[in-house]
């Protein structure tokens, strides 16, 4: 990590690798300040990783990366000990917050990290970047949340863009709170609500069995992708109801086998 | 170019069947996010701003030149509802019958054959603009304009709307559809260089979550 005029810099690296004895290995699991890493108990073939906020951020100018590699066969599952908050900092200038993932064929991440609230005055640029392989598997949550209890949000702006062997089968970006492009808060775009979450789902059996789409009530829909892929799309009028809505979809998920 | 034919190619009434669709209003209204003017509008400027971005940039890159598989795939990745995939992958075949039509082309003859189901229709837009004689600019205005005219036009008649409330609201969008064609072309031209990724993907959740709401309903008066 390391302070520079402006905000902090900090990046966690994890590589996740079979071990030969049916389990996942990290030969590779690096993080500093903000982004330090624990390994906790494994499940079976699956090793879980959880990043506990050592200091709160990110703060403006801040700019924070996260990358896991996952090798072909191992499973890592990736949470967070408490929510990400936004906030506004004593520099100047935007954060951002970066996250890079790759799966290789045959192997499987759960990117399930705590809400991201945006606090007010906060101006946060994440960007989440994920490349599968052909036969990977992945679940990744997303979950925004537009202000505290009662606050007022500040900007944020959030770009995904997930890869299937080399296709790109999702690229979308949200942009929300004061300063964002008119409308973000209407009757196109979070109607009012102030959380809204990803859920996205890849499979290589969606190849050849697409999940059928769906709705979940007035707010939240299942969407099957141009490609192994699937996307819950949801908004809710706080975290807790929009958590319940993504864990509901999930479970339709995994009830297709 | 002719300046008349983005006349031609932007009337409402150029027979590509964007009437048939609410570009997500119907299913607004039923839902009670829209209820006059003054909502309307801000359902308008948000879609300007995300699917309405997207199409402008879409469209002006194909007027450029771009490959249209590539922009095709692009759009596909920035439409996570299938119902809205399929919409406009049909409004993309009209819209090819109707240009090849007006405007015969080698370049839409290829496009109709490599996308029998149709393209997006933001894509053959633009290939229907450089067809025309047109260019980027004129494809982005267009894509830009239709973003908010078709769900003006339905709210009309979907809560007997006032017309000239609804067209008074396209009329307070001009400034900001000009910014948004500005900066679709600014992307359209990013991506001859840089490739498809360069194209924004602003998105708007409700707009792709009441597309399938829509969808799912036996009885609705527009297609989307």
């Amino acid at each position: 990590m390391t302070a520079v005029a402006g905000g902090v810099r900090a990046l966690a690296r994890i590589v996740a690798r079979q071990d030969g004895r049916g389990g996942t290995s990290l030969p590779v699991l690096d993080g500093e300040g903000p982004l330090a890493l624990r390994r906790t108990r494994s499940s079976g073939a699956e090793a879980r990783v959880v990043v506990v906020g050592a200091m709160s951020g990110p703060l403006g100018g801040d700019h924070f990366t996260v990358e896991a590699d996952v090798e072909a066969g191992a499973r890592l599952h990736v949470g967070s000990a408490a929510a990400t908050i936004a906030l506004p900092g004593q520099a100047k200038g935007e954060a951002r917050y970066d996250v890079r993932l790759s799966v290789a064929d045959g192997g499987e991440l759960h990117w399930l990290p705590e809400q991201l609230i945006s606090a007010r005055g906060s101006d946060l640029h994440v960007t989440t970047r994920v490349d599968v392989g052909a036969s990977g598997r992945l679940v990744l949550r997303e979950e925004q949340v537009l202000g505290r209890v009662g606050e007022e949000p500040g900007r944020l702006s959030s770009r995904i863009r997930v890869g299937v062997a080399g296709r790109v089968v999702l690229d979308q970006e949200l942009a929300c709170g004061p300063g964002a492009p008119g409308g973000w808060d209407g009757p196109a775009g979070l109607g009012g609500c102030r959380a809204v979450g990803q859920l996205v789902v890849v499979r290589p059996e969606f190849a050849d069995a697409p999940v059928a789409a769906r709705v979940l009530g007035d707010h939240a829909a299942v969407l099957p992708l141009a490609g192994p892929a699937a996307l819950v799309s949801a908004v809710a009028a706080d975290a807790l109801r929009l958590r319940g809505l993504l864990d509901e979809a999930l479970e339709a998920l995994d009830s297709l086998g | 170019m002719s300046r008349a034919a983005l006349l031609v190619l932007a009337d409402g009434r150029f027979p590509a069947g964007g009437h048939a669709h609410s570009g997500g209003a119907e299913a607004a209204v039923k839902a009670g996010r829209i209820t006059g003017a003054e909502s309307l509008e801000d359902f308008c400027r948000g879609r300007l701003h995300t699917a309405g971005l997207v199409a402008a940039s879409l469209a002006a890159a194909a007027a450029l030149g771009v490959d249209v598989v590539a922009l095709d795939e692009a759009a596909d990745a920035r439409t996570p509802s299938p119902a809205l995939r399929t919409a406009a992958r049909k409004l993309g075949r009209q819209l090819m019958r109707a240009a090849r039509a007006t405007w015969p082309s080698e370049e839409l003859d290829a496009v109709a054959r490599e996308f029998p189901k149709g393209a997006h229709q933001p894509v053959v837009l633009g290939v229907a603009a450089r067809a025309a004689g047109l260019g980027a600019v004129d494809a982005a205005y267009c894509a830009a304009y239709e973003s908010v005219s078709g769900p003006a036009s339905a709210t009309v008649r979907l809560l007997s709307l006032d017309p000239f409330d609804a067209t008074a609201v396209l009329a307070r969008l001009a400034p900001e559809m000009d910014r948004v064609a500005d900066r679709a072309v600014e992307a359209g031209r990013a991506v001859v260089g840089g490739g498809v990724d360069e194209l924004p993907a602003a998105s708007a959740p409700l707009l792709e979550i009441g597309a399938e709401v829509h969808a799912a309903w036996a009885v609705r008066l527009f297609a989307s």
